[in-house]
């Protein structure tokens, strides 16, 4: 190896070596005081605001009455509906990669790649996707569903490869344990891949669907911009608690950039309580093989 | 082969087209309204021309002050997110022992959990001030601090790909290194990033991809004033912000303001899926070495 030669020469290096390995501390370091910062500020200033009325009221122009309620259940419906739409899918998608796919043929290469690079396209795009096809196209108008459906398409990618890992990880003794036993291909699948596969599905699914909770952009094209003082439902016009932050944040008053920070503690609670949970379920249930 | 056992495998490859299809519907959703567009602005004024103006009477549709103020804030981002995600990523693989890594690794992904709109109200409320207080002249949006904070929430990206790629290197190789003498420092600079490099520079194209396609923490931090401005203190637009906060309005259907965000969009679309080639190649290239 060409590095040889040199190696010897510079073994003085102790200032050096110290000096590196402060570096790379400091590198995490940035992430981590970042991190800290960030709460701290996000608490001071929210804390404060943080009241009841955030969860029982609509916005208003008066800070001091103004609350969050729509934007709330907006989120936790929308939730709901990732759930019930992205998890089938995602998974459905995986195990055919995983457990059909043929990797010599064309098709299935361009199927992954495919994937790889939706999971890295700009989320403002799923937006603009989904306000040509779903709300002018379609006409759904800027409606909840539209935005669940785009935030869909956006999470996507990140369950089926999360799913991907999950089911990659179950040995294949037991299948083929199960196939000596003259199962058939779906029965091994259904009754022993998946339940071996669940905690670790559950998990990537539940972090993809925390992401895709506090994406922000493609809402924005969807047109969640809107006043809404009444409960949302799914086939209605909708707002959600990252767009309630987002308007909040660029109204000049001090007041409302409180209620910003409230409503920014609301929406890191009800991630990490999600978060959490994903991580529960991998402790509790994963196998290791 | 039985009846059941054709129908699932035909509903799953259906599932899996699902991917395809949005695939397919970007490329169309995209592709029309900025053909349209190009019909009533040429190509070549688009690309080559210093003014953007959209919405004022006369219109001008020059779309480079909108790509200097993304790379502006792309080049900030990256100063951050590649020396430290790198740093993050050697010291995970080279120096941490197993149990700090598994804890620090997951406590780091946190970061990238974090939505983007609250790294945008950090940006604007709290990096922006701090600037101003240690003496520099910023304006209230300007690129530099909405550039940072982007950096610091890819750090995780990069560390983490990094970090992939170090740890499929061969522990030979380091023994070897180590047999001839060599130290910490020296065998993770010059064996383990060089063998790993093409997973680094994947890592860091993501990084680039991301921090181009990012959209709140621009328009909330770094303002819009398309103009071509160097300066990380003064205010920018990035196409991303553009395309948000014209796509948020009422824009008529069918009208040239509307089309701009799809020219646009497609414009960002391309940038962003070229890196995002690069970055799957390089990654494949490692794996095929080592794996």
């Amino acid at each position: 190896m060409s590095v040889a030669p040199t190696i010897g020469r510079r073994s003085h290096g102790r200032v050096s070596q110290l000096l590196f390995k402060a570096f790379l501390l400091f590198s995490l370091l940035v992430g981590f005081v970042t991190l800290g910062v960030l709460l701290v500020d996000v608490l001071k200033d929210g804390l404060p605001a943080l009241s009841w009325s955030l969860f029982t009221d609509p916005p208003s122009s008066d800070p001091e009455i103004a609350g969050a309620r729509p934007a709330i259940i907006a989120t936790i419906l929308m939730m709901l509906l990732l759930i019930v739409m992205a998890i089938p899918v995602g998974v459905a998608t995986a195990l055919y990669l995983e457990e059909y796919a043929n990797k010599e043929r064309w098709y299935n290469r361009f199927l992954e790649v495919n994937i790889q690079n939706l999971a890295a396209v700009p989320s403002i795009v799923y937006g603009i996707l989904g306000l040509a096809f779903l709300v002018r196209g379609l006409g759904l108008g800027r409606v909840l569903r539209a935005g669940a459906m785009s935030r869909t398409l956006l999470v996507l990618p990140t369950i089926i490869i999360a799913s991907r890992e999950a089911i990659r990880a179950v040995p294949s003794s037991i299948r083929d344990g199960g196939l000596a036993l003259g199962a058939t291909k779906w029965q091994v699948i259904w009754r022993q891949i998946l339940p071996a596969a669940i905690p670790g599905i559950a998990t990537g699914s539940i972090l993809g669907v925390s992401r895709a909770i506090g994406e922000t952009a493609p809402l924005l094209l969807i047109g969640a911009v809107t006043y809404i003082s009444f409960d949302p439902t799914i086939l209605g016009p909708f707002t959600a608690l990252p767009i309630q932050i987002y308007q909040w944040v660029r109204l000049p008053q001090a007041e409302f950039r409180e209620l910003a920070a409230a409503a920014i503690i609301v929406l890191l609670v009800l991630l990490l309580t999600l978060n959490a949970f994903a991580i529960w379920i991998r402790n509790r249930y994963q196998k290791r093989w | 082969m039985r009846w059941g056992e054709v129908l699932v495998k035909g509903l799953l490859a259906l599932c899996a087209l699902v991917s395809v299809a949005t695939t397919l519907g970007i490329v169309v959703a995209l592709l029309v309204p900025a053909v349209e567009f190009f019909q009533a602005v040429p190509i070549r004024d688009y690309l080559t021309g210093t003014e953007w103006a959209p919405l004022f009477e006369p219109a001008h549709f020059g779309v480079v002050p909108l790509v200097v103020g993304t790379l502006s804030v792309t080049l900030w981002a990256c100063l951050v997110a590649m020396p430290f995600g790198l740093g993050a990523a050697i010291y995970l693989s080279e120096y941490a022992r197993p149990r700090t890594r598994s804890v620090l690794k997951p406590s780091l992904e946190v970061l990238a959990g974090i939505p983007t709109v609250v790294f945008g109200y950090f940006a604007l409320t709290w990096v922006t001030p701090f600037l101003r207080d240690i003496g520099l002249d910023a304006e209230i949006f300007n690129a530099l601090s909405a550039g940072l904070v982007i950096g610091v929430m890819l750090i995780p990206t990069v560390a983490s790909l990094s970090e992939d790629a170090m740890s499929a290197v061969p522990q030979a190789l380091r023994d070897g290194a180590y047999g001839l003498g060599s130290n910490k420092l020296q065998v993770s600079l010059r064996v383990v990033v060089p063998a790993a490099v093409s997973g680094i520079i994947a890592s860091f194209v993501l990084a680039i991809s991301r921090a181009v396609g990012e959209t709140m923490i621009v328009l909330l931090a770094a303002g819009q004033q398309p103009v071509i401005d160097w300066n990380p203190l003064h205010a920018v637009e990035t196409m991303t912000a553009f395309i948000a906060a014209t796509g948020q309005g009422d824009v008529p259907t069918g009208s040239i303001e509307y089309k701009t965000i799809f020219a646009v969009g497609l414009t960002l679309f391309v940038a962003t899926f070229l890196m995002n080639i690069v970055s799957i190649r390089l990654v494949r290239r490692y794996r095929e070495v080592y794996e």
